[in-house]
């Protein structure tokens, strides 16, 4: 029964891998670069001047931005800059009176209207003058959205992913006899023997890590996977759930009233951080705005706290005066809040940040050695009937096209942010498309030809696009690593010499790959020994 | 590939009808696709009455338990599915989802959830 067991967990394993595990690289690579969102962003945007004052000069720039971009707004997001980001971010929501209706035949917005956005640069109060991208925050939405696919439709396919993730980690575990041991193992030069011990060592090493992150990943998206507790335990008003259960402050739901002149917004602020005995504000948010009635909830720095929970204070804006502290977390809302801040990473300093990026990768190599592994295991089968079947082709096809195509591809959207032109009309949109279509021509070539010397040639291809990205950034901006190096700023520079590295670790992939040799079977060995053997014996005969 | 669920049911001589029967569903392709379903389906079901049942019948703040539902229930899909392939037979592995699930679930209607 024990060896059953065993076995029956192997195979699980092996096949809740294989079915999700391309789209699942494509999950892990996007959230890895995720953990430098802020930082992606701010390379793409070169033309961002760094943040030369206080947050209570940006706060009031941003006000100032909104009173007279978004008078009439709902409600006022803000997000005031940080070491990471330097800009400030707005986002407000227009009356449903402002909404257009969606017209017919068009492709409907997001929204339709309701949400307007602005990026303001902090050191002129203005609208930032920068080329339009998505920067970081694409990977981010991939991270979960995907593309092209209804949102929705889409969350519940990552969630389903990551679910079977959950279950070939567990797996993977039970299958394990020597877990221990074969932390330690790796075999090279032995063909299938390698691959199995590099998955391995991939999934053993980081395990904590890959098993909180599957988790917690399930955590942030769950009220949408499991909403029938909710459903059972508050039929009538979900909302009281979610004010019950997510800590913050309550969501005001009366009307705006008379128009009234606010209260000073850096008083406001000055308040709060009294309050909290010096912490910093991220942001703030106003309901109402230049309504007699209206109010603002401002936001503590997550700084180093573990919990994505972060305390809030709620003023009446016109006045001044605290109504409301955000309440104490109960303990399934400080645990959720704990799983979902581990999974965002907000806490990491750069150190940490950093460990986070490296188990991410090693995670996106888990996944790939896993897809590789089965087409190794089983390529002898076809090899000894005389002919590759449509199973193994597939399956070939999709492992170079999207372990070694994804990377030329995330390649690609760097080069298109630094190549397409500035004044381009939906420049933004356009960088995301030559994301997806480098990788569909790198899926299309994999599929044309699913053999060794494509996986060599997408591979160099890759290397060369991560390597030459600092050149093509340096003939095409002023950002580039002779400046940001020599003024020490270590975001731009840390992302050229990444790149780098990216580049020399696809390039020495490619090396391997072209020059590997399949390893001898120890049956093989033996029967060229013998033969040799046999050929010395005639030969001494003859002598 | 080993296929671990091909020789699982064995066929009793007498009942020989019935053997037939059971060896149509105890080919691996059908038995694999059972227990796949058993493990998806099967365990979101187990999973979402586990979520109710623990959301009405856990004491101390509502959202609290609601949250500590959805918590649990996410490693109890996980563990269905291990358990889905992990039993002797397919129709076992029904049988150790769905009568949990229900169980879980009339629990839960009785305490209040659905009504």
């Amino acid at each position: 029964m024990k060896q059953g067991f065993r076995q029956s967990m192997a195979w699980l394993h092996t096949w809740t891998g294989l079915l999700v595990g391309w789209l699942l690289l494509l999950i892990f690579m996007a959230g890895t670069a995720s953990y430098y969102r802020e930082e992606i962003s701010r390379w793409m945007r070169p033309e961002l001047p760094a943040s030369q004052v206080s947050a209570d000069v940006a706060a009031q720039r941003a006000v100032a931005f909104l009173q007279a971009n978004a008078a009439h707004a709902e409600t006022w997001f803000v997000t005031l800059p940080d070491a990471r980001n330097p800009a400030i971010r707005l986002f407000w929501r227009n009356p449903d009176s402002m909404v257009k209706p969606p017209v017919e035949g068009e492709r409907r917005r997001r929204g339709g209207g309701r949400f307007g956005e602005a990026t303001v640069d902090p050191n002129t109060g203005n609208a930032l003058e920068a080329r339009q991208t998505r920067g970081g925050d694409f990977f981010y939405r991939l991270h979960f959205d995907l593309h092209y696919l209804p949102v929705m439709w889409a969350r519940y396919l990552v969630g389903f992913c990551a679910m079977f993730m959950l279950v070939a980690i567990i797996t993977g575990v039970i299958t394990h006899k020597k877990i221990f041991k074969d932390f330690f193992t790796f075999r090279p030069e032995k063909g299938l023997r390698s691959w199995l011990d590099f998955h391995n060592v991939s999934a053993v090493m980081a395990l904590p890590y890959h098993a909180m992150i599957t988790y917690t990943g399930i955590v942030t998206l769950m009220v949408m996977y499991m909403p029938w507790g909710m459903k059972a335990a508050y039929p009538q008003d979900e909302n009281a759930f979610f004010s019950e259960a997510f800590g913050g402050l309550p969501e005001i739901t009366t009307e705006a009233g008379q128009r009234m002149p606010s209260a000073p917004v850096q008083r406001l602020l000055d308040s709060a951080r009294l309050q909290w005995n010096g912490a910093d504000v991220a942001g703030f948010s106003v309901v109402h705005p230049g309504a007699d009635n209206a109010v603002i909830d401002i936001r503590q720095r997550d700084g180093r706290r573990l919990s994505s929970e972060t305390p809030a204070l709620r003023y009446d804006m016109v006045r001044g005066t605290l109504l409301q502290h955000s309440p104490e977390a109960g303990a399934a809302t400080a645990t959720r809040g704990v799983m979902y801040g581990l999974h965002l990473a907000h806490f990491a300093d750069w150190g940490l940040r950093a460990l986070f990026f490296l188990s991410g990768l090693v995670g996106c190599l888990m996944v790939a050695s896993g897809v590789v592994l089965w087409a190794v295991k089983e390529r002898p089968k076809h090899a000894r009937q005389g002919r590759i079947g449509f199973g193994l082709r597939l399956v070939d096809a999709l492992n170079i096209g999207t372990v070694a195509g994804l990377p030329i591809a995330f390649a690609a959207y760097f080069w298109g942010n630094r190549l397409l032109p500035v004044g381009l009309q939906a420049r933004a949109e356009m960088e995301v498309s030559v994301f997806f279509y480098t990788w569909a021509a790198a899926l299309v070539a994999a599929f044309v030809w699913p053999r060794r010397a494509m996986w060599a040639v997408q591979l160099y291809a890759g290397a060369a696009m991560f390597a030459l990205l600092p050149v093509v950034n340096a003939l095409t901006t002023s950002a580039h690593l002779g400046i940001t190096l020599r003024t020490g700023d270590w975001v731009l520079a840390g992302f050229d010499l990444a790149m780098l590295a990216f580049g020399a670790m696809l390039a020495l992939c490619a090396w391997r790959m072209q020059h590997w040799q399949p390893p001898l079977s120890a049956a093989e060995k033996k029967k060229r020994a013998a033969a040799m053997a046999h050929a010395a014996k005639t030969a001494e005969a003859g002598a | 590939m080993d296929r671990p669920f091909a020789t699982e049911s064995r066929i009793h001589p007498s009942a020989h009808r019935r053997a037939r029967f059971a060896a149509h569903f105890a080919r691996p392709g059908w038995t694999v696709f059972a227990r796949s379903m058993a493990a998806m389906f099967g365990g979101y079901a187990l999973a979402s009455s586990t979520a109710v049942f623990l959301a009405v019948a856990l004491p101390g703040a509502r959202g609290q338990a609601v949250l500590t539902g959805m918590l649990v229930a996410i490693v109890v899909a996980a563990c269905a599915a291990l358990w889905a392939f992990a039993t002797r037979s397919a129709l076992r592995a029904w049988l150790g989802i769905a009568v949990p699930a229900l169980l879980l679930a009339a629990a839960a209607h009785a305490l209040g959830a659905w009504s």
